[in-house]
């Protein structure tokens, strides 16, 4: 029968995969933002494997939410993305020193 | 069954995310978050969660997603300097994952989160509700003020995605509404007193 644990182990291995996905694709702002909703997804899968365990469905409208924000946090990401390209011709993360950071 | 069932899923998730942060091309890397995203909408059906699989298929897999790809695929991006160092941060990203894995899996097999201990929470769920009508019913009774907000948000992101992305080329045809509300009757009607024409006569 699957348990708790099943959930929060898968949800543990997807948010390691974004965290080394961030790390790997150091130069690539698109990869970036996709590492980042890996890392939501894995977040939504503990939410959801808690609600569904416990009996309580506070984690499942937290996921509502949850994906509410993540969908405007990409769709400003990919706009900020957009005019960044055509400003500087790359998307490269190290092209961004305009602000001597 | 159901665990064989689950561990196809997961198995079929977990490369998905793999390919998904090692794809060389990031039009494969949008693709691969596709499957990704299909198979976690599968585990959270199984999970009791059947309105958030339909939404994350509806919204990621239909919205978030096409956008993702219509921006890959818009920008002229040069693959082969974006893979630049890839092996060399290989190094320090895979330890760091590995070690994180083994501290949560440390965290989850020791027996804390087992649900039997863990507190009842204030929205138990009842055997006998469609999850949706649930779900429904909780969003705009209990948590009426955080939907609003994220009505707000998304609206936010509405606006700043277009004042990012909108630009304004010299040359172009567009209506300025300041001028045309502030335009008054002399400024484009002008009478002209004619004089008569007695010859062709007005019927």
């Amino acid at each position: 029968m699957i348990g708790l644990s099943h959930y929060l182990v898968l949800g543990a291995l997807l948010f390691a995969l974004g965290m080394a996905g961030i790390f790997l694709n150091r130069k690539n702002a698109i990869v970036l933002l996709m590492s980042i909703e890996l890392i939501l997804l894995a977040v939504n899968f503990n939410f959801i494997g808690f609600s569904t365990f416990m009996g309580d469905l506070a984690g499942q409208v937290f996921v509502f939410f949850i994906l509410t924000v993540a969908a405007a946090e990409s769709a400003i990401g990919l706009a900020i993305m957009v005019a960044l390209f055509r400003n500087r011709n790359s998307i490269d993360v190290a092209d961004l020193d305009t602000m001597k950071g | 069954m159901t665990l064989f069932i689950f561990y196809c899923f997961a198995a079929v998730l977990i490369f998905a995310a793999t390919m998904v942060i090692t794809a060389r091309n990031p039009v494969h890397a949008a693709m691969y978050l596709v499957l990704a995203f299909f198979n976690s909408a599968a585990l959270w059906i199984m999970a009791g969660a059947e309105f958030l699989g339909i939404v994350l298929v509806l919204v990621y897999v239909g919205a978030v997603m096409v956008l993702f790809l219509f921006v890959v695929m818009m920008l002229d991006i040069n693959l082969e300097k974006l893979r630049e160092g890839f092996v060399r941060h290989l190094y320090i990203g895979l330890p760091i994952a590995v070690v994180m894995v083994v501290q949560m899996l440390l965290v989850v097999g020791s027996g804390i989160m087992d649900p039997a201990t863990l507190p009842s929470g204030d929205l138990p769920i009842p055997e006998d509700a469609g999850n949706t009508a649930l779900l429904g019913s909780v969003l705009y009774t209990v948590y009426v003020y955080p939907f609003e907000l994220a009505a707000v948000i998304l609206l936010v992101a509405i606006i700043a995605a277009i004042m990012l992305t909108l630009r304004r080329r010299e040359g172009t045809k567009h209506q300025d509404p300041g001028r045309q509300v502030k335009v008054r009757k002399e400024d484009r009607l002008r009478t002209v007193d004619l004089p008569r024409n007695q010859q062709s006569g007005s019927r």
